[in-house]
């Protein structure tokens, strides 16, 4: 049986791992190689890195920690934050990443969808995309539009169609973050999340809002996510991988289970 | 030395990095003398089959590659090239594989009844069903990674060493036959089930 993934999420900014935190600005917490080879080792399914600034400051994903990473995590992991084309791509798939993630570019750009999944396979490709709940209307059949530039401009597109029209267009892989959720640790959002991935024939990655593990069980099981993002739950060390897979296991959900042998 | 088929068929990067994680030089090669003289052979890949096979026939690897597994060495086919070795594909209607073993591909189907998310993207028991060298200190139904939409069907029930489960079918793994093992997932990212997988594979004599 296909088990349900725990992927874990490190924003990258100036070659460290960084976090949010109200009122105190963003915070360093490592190098994000070791980061990452260490929640390897601790049994989580898949990783995410998010190069933050290199949109930001133009230039392309730091390919070093890129290969770096390839070196050290014997696992799947993605890399999005700086994507602007194809040879962008090319260059961090070449490094030994399994995936990339695109977000805004994609929405500007819907092509980039398409000629990245025809040169490297629709696997390859995740569209990331952050939806906020708005009125229903008939622009908006779902009651939630997109937003770019990390939450900062709405797009007027609804969330369920544009996740459609990714797949459509080659996408392999959804990972939806809900703006409203995100950073408030009292759950997912569970509406949009079941729409977006029963509309879609593709995994749905959950993203926003894990504060405990029951969280994770409860968008994997009630809104059929396919995976479930988290990472201050786990950077701060309030929960670990091993702790959070033994509850999701006790509530029912099929987990990866041996991850050392 | 590992020697890893390049035939255009995705990124072998991550292939050649597990390799050395675990002490093993291995060199990524289109090269059909290398190829038919190598020691051990990955032959992994992504993508279609009929772009696979027409890129074979380009590079001019068919001959290299039956050469090679008429030498008895071991050969390890990942992914795509679990399914190729095959005699045919389902995919764009019929396709001709390189027919190493008896069988085809087939694709998974989602139903009303048990709707399926395709490709099949993640982690998967593999249940094995009998011994091979290559499962040495793995437990049967430890998880490995897959990423595909077809499955590999061979017609003898001789050549299946493990099976797994999606949605409602159950399909072959793992299959092989003499010198030749071939696995659905991608050991190279199965985490230290699919590194020992592979340093099994190294140490495999036949």
């Amino acid at each position: 049986m296909l088990t349900k993934r725990v992927i874990v999420c490190l924003d990258v900014r100036n070659k460290k791992v960084t976090k949010g935190v109200k009122f105190k600005g963003n915070i360093d917490l490592g190098d994000p190689v070791d980061m990452g080879a260490q929640y390897y080792h601790d049994g989580v399914d898949e990783l995410v890195f998010y190069d933050i600034t290199a949109s930001a400051e133009n230039r392309s994903i730091d390919i070093e920690m890129v290969k770096g990473v390839a070196e050290n995590v014997f696992i799947p992991f993605s890399v999005g934050g700086g994507i602007r084309n194809l040879d962008d791509m090319r260059d961090v798939l070449l490094a030994g990443a399994e995936k990339v993630s695109v977000n805004s570019l994609a929405v500007q750009h819907p092509e980039i969808i398409r000629d990245g999944a025809k040169a490297f396979g629709n696997q390859c490709i995740v569209l990331g995309m952050d939806a906020k709940k708005t009125d229903l209307s008939s622009q908006f059949p779902s009651g939630y539009e997109i937003y770019i530039n990390g939450g900062r401009k709405a797009m007027g597109i609804d969330a369920v169609e544009w996740a459609k029209k990714a797949v459509d267009l080659g996408a392999g892989e959804i990972c939806l973050n809900a703006i409203d959720t995100d950073g408030v640790k009292n759950g997912y959002e569970l509406t949009i999340t079941k729409m977006v991935a029963d509309a879609v024939p593709v995994p749905v990655i959950a993203s926003g809002g894990a504060g405990v593990p029951s969280h994770l069980a409860e968008v994997l099981t009630k809104a059929n996510a396919d995976a479930a993002l988290i990472a201050s739950m786990v950077h701060f060390g309030t929960y670990t991988i091993e702790g959070i897979k033994k509850e999701l296991k006790e509530s029912g959900v099929s987990i990866r289970e041996s991850w050392s042998l | 030395m590992i020697t890893i088929v390049d035939y255009k068929a995705g990124n072998l990067t991550s292939v050649k990095l597990a390799f050395y994680e675990i002490g093993q030089a291995a060199e990524i090669t289109s090269d059909p003398e290398k190829i038919a003289k190598a020691e051990r052979l990955v032959f992994p890949g992504v993508g279609a089959a009929r772009s696979a096979m027409q890129n074979i026939e380009d590079l001019g690897l068919r001959g290299a590659l039956s050469g090679f597994l008429n030498s008895g060495n071991p050969f390890l086919g990942i992914c795509l090239g679990a399914q190729i070795i095959l005699e045919s594909s389902k995919e764009n209607d019929g396709t001709d594989c390189l027919g190493f073993l008896p069988g085809t591909t087939e694709i998974f189907q989602s139903t009303k009844d048990v709707p399926l998310k395709i490709p099949q993207i993640g982690w998967n028991q593999v249940d094995f069903k009998k011994h091979h060298f290559l499962f040495n200190d793995i437990p049967s139904g430890v998880e490995f990674y897959f990423v595909h939409s077809y499955y590999p069907f061979p017609a003898n029930n001789e050549d299946v060493f493990a099976t797994t489960e999606y949605g409602d079918t159950r399909f072959t793994s793992v299959l092989g036959r003499d010198n030749l093992i071939a696995c659905q997932f991608h050991p190279e990212k199965s985490g230290k089930a699919g590194l020992q997988m592979l340093k099994n594979f190294c140490g495999w004599k036949l």
